[in-house]
């Protein structure tokens, strides 16, 4: 995909992004209400990381197989296939553990995402793993690109008190093996806390990316509440690791708008908000109205609204599937000789 | 006769000729040891990883997501407990994702007491691995069925975990796989040379494809007095007491190698139990929560009226470590004499 160069200096670019953003997080306000109102068990998601989600979507080189970029997501990464271009039914779906969820079937929480077309690996609960997990898809393209093809790069995401797993360790050590280096942008978005302890109180080194610098990776952290700046960042990333071939790690300070899930509540928090931020810019510069904007929610609270009346209708999956696809070819698992 | 260690060898060189393995690694996996059991010597697709089970485990599972076939190793079962929820993910990739990720991949790992390994090399990993959902498990008893049991699993797209018995890897069998040349000359062709190797490669001979189906028992011995259930080191030590107690004219012990213990055939069992009565189970993983308590409660649930004795499991001691002190470990693992006991027991049992 192509943009301007500075996208951020380009109105019609810039209100596209604007509009995404709002999709995503009226999306998120949706599944938030969902499960406060039994439509569904539990929330977790990324209210807060628009900016950043909308960034990475619009720049993942999208498809499947190894010339495509990997994606080994965090539970707060619905904003990124949003902009990739899944519909906003696909994240009901899930909520709604409907049959029709195209991620797990109705399996998994809200917010694990999967999507095997895109080269989007299945998002897990299990804190950290993805970092462990990754460097393998990256071996993957290593190996096309020594063999001269064209391949794309993996990105892996998780959060800040997620990296005191050894994972964390796994992933730089592997990423950075001396000539055999990793095409990866490992991402950690930085929100301050894991639930409900701070990150202050458990972390003595400044940046997590630093952790990077003793195996010579290149690292940067930004702001991730400004849409330029994580967009240029994610930019900056990505040429870096698809020109060298090398890992790059680079860390988002985010915002968690709603806590950490429905657990904590969901209850909306006082932190800077990436929209309000980018949509005093816009105003400023004269690029969208009031009666725009309100336009855009509505038509976003439109959309969510129809997909979550086609999903009311959807049925759980059918019991009799719960073994279904336990084993590839959609064998089921159990019992031998009494369940296959 | 090629030894179990030759045997796996030369199923991962099949593997990388025919069917695409396109990455076999581990701690020491590549040159110049190719494993610590010389399993991996020669391969043209082993690599040497970080000091890093977890990084392993998360490699493999990666590579399989990426397309790629890979074969994985845990230099010792005994160091694989760290990685347990990387495996219980690899078990469900493909269910959780409601079928678009299946993994096509192996992980083996020396498995069992019996090499004088002391706490850290003698630990069995069956009870663990058969409580894997989305995993197949197997555990071969000889050379042959290893060559055989690892095609199967390379051929399968399912993950595959392969156990080999550390204290058969050095041992020969009686059956030769398909197109093995004479032992000396198998030596020759594919054994690394002591000290220097760089510039060492092996002669593959031309071997074939023979699978151990995934899924089938092998009945190793023919019986209709008892039946011992067994898998890795105890088929032969079954097998052995069993020919004694004939000899003594004591009765015929049937006994059934499992090879597969996920899926298990339930058919070779059950058809055991309908046609002798009686039945013991035997391994070496520790006996609470035991892989033989299910196949036991199984039995129990689906032929309790048709048993004659009381079944039985025979595992070994629930205690932390399997003792290096060859008196400790005797009395910890199951022994040939404690097989004896147990089937002459059921044997005797009236009914
Ligand atoms: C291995 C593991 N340990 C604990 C948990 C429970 N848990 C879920 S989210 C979470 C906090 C994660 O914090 P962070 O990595 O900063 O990500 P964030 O939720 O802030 O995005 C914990 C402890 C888990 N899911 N997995």
């Amino acid at each position: 995909m192509s943009y301007p160069a500075q996208p951020f200096k380009d109105k019609e670019f810039a209100r596209k992004f604007y509009e995404l953003m709002v999709r995503s997080r009226v999306l998120e306000e949706k599944l938030i209400r969902m499960a406060k109102s039994d439509d569904g068990f539990f929330w977790i998601g990324g209210p807060g990381e628009e900016a950043f989600n909308i960034s990475l979507g619009l720049q993942v080189k999208k498809g499947h197989g190894l010339e495509h970029d990997f994606l080994h997501l965090h539970y707060r990464n619905n904003g990124t296939l949003l902009a990739m271009g899944s519909p906003m039914i696909d994240f009901i779906r899930q909520m709604k553990n409907s049959k029709n969820d195209p991620f797990s079937g109705g399996r998994n929480f809200v917010s694990h995402v999967c999507k095997k077309e895109w080269n989007v690996v299945p998002a897990t609960s299990t804190i950290e793993t993805q970092y462990s997990v990754s460097p393998g898809t990256a071996r993957a393209q290593w190996r096309a690109r020594q063999q001269g093809k064209d391949a794309g790069v993996t990105i892996v995401v998780g959060g800040d008190a997620g990296s005191a797993e050894g994972d964390f360790a796994t992933c730089l050590i592997w990423a950075s093996r001396p000539e055999q280096e990793l095409p990866m942008l490992i991402i950690v978005t930085n929100n301050s806390y894991g639930i409900s302890t701070s990150a202050e109180t458990q972390h003595g080194e400044k940046n997590v990316s630093d952790r990077g610098k003793a195996f010579g990776i290149e690292t940067l952290v930004c702001d991730g509440n400004n849409p330029e700046r994580i967009w240029s960042s994610i930019e900056k990333g990505l040429d870096y690791v698809r020109g060298s071939g090398r890992p790059f790690i680079l860390e988002a300070k985010v915002s968690r708008l709603n806590g950490h899930s429905s657990s904590s509540g969901a209850n909306r928090v006082d932190e800077p908000d990436c929209i309000e931020i980018f949509e005093r810019k816009l105003l400023k510069n004269a690029w969208i109205t009031e009666e725009e904007i309100s336009d855009i929610r509505k038509s976003a609270q439109a959309e969510v609204n129809k997909a979550h009346e086609e999903v009311r209708k959807e049925p759980y999956p059918d019991a009799g599937t719960f073994q279904d696809h336990t084993y590839a070819d959609g064998k089921r698992g159990g019992i031998p000789g009494r369940d296959f | 006769m090629a030894n179990m260690a030759q045997a796996i060898r030369l199923a991962l060189h099949y593997g990388e000729k025919n069917l695409g393995v396109t990455d076999i690694f581990g701690e020491d996996v590549g040159a110049p040891l190719g494993g610590v059991f010389t399993c991996t010597q020669g391969l043209k697709t082993t690599w040497n990883t970080p000091l890093d089970e977890r990084g392993i485990v998360g490699h493999a599972i990666g590579l399989a997501l990426a397309g790629q076939k890979p074969v994985a190793e845990i230099q010792f079962c005994d160091y694989i407990f760290n990685t347990i929820d990387l495996l219980k993910l690899a078990g469900n990739s493909c269910w959780s994702s409601n079928g678009q990720y299946p993994l096509d991949m192996v992980l083996m790992t020396p498995h069992g007491a019996g090499i004088h390994g002391s706490i850290y090399h003698s630990h069995s990993f069956d009870a663990w691995a058969t409580r894997l959902p989305g995993w197949k498990i197997v555990i071969p008893s000889n050379p042959l069925d290893a060559y055989g049991l690892m095609l199967a699993a390379l051929e399968d797209p399912n993950p595959v975990m392969y156990l080999a018995p550390k204290a058969l890897l050095r041992s020969k069998g009686k059956e030769k796989i398909p197109g093995e040349p004479d032992e000396a000359e198998l030596k020759k062709a594919i054994d690394a040379p002591i000290g220097d190797r760089q510039n060492w490669e092996p002669q593959w001979p031309a071997i074939q494809r023979h699978l151990q189906p995934l899924g089938k028992a092998k009945q190793v011995r023919q019986g209709n007095s008892a039946t011992i259930v067994t898998y890795g080191r105890h088929v032969q030590m079954s097998q052995q007491v069993a020919d004694e107690l004939s000899s003594k004219g004591m009765g015929e012990v049937r006994v059934i190698d499992l090879c597969t213990l996920y899926p298990y055939d339930w058919e070779a069992i059950s058809k055991a139990v309908l046609e002798t009565g009686k039945i013991l189970f035997v391994n070496e993983d520790t006996e609470i929560t035991n892989f033989g308590e299910h196949l036991l409660r199984r039995v129990i649930d689906e032929h309790y009226y048709q048993l004659k004795a009381r079944p039985r499991v025979l595992a070994a001691q629930h205690v932390p470590g399997v003792g290096l002190a060859p008196t400790l470990e005797e009395a910890t693992v199951p022994q040939k004499k404690d097989i004896e006991k147990a089937i002459t027991e059921i044997l005797q049992e009236r009914t």
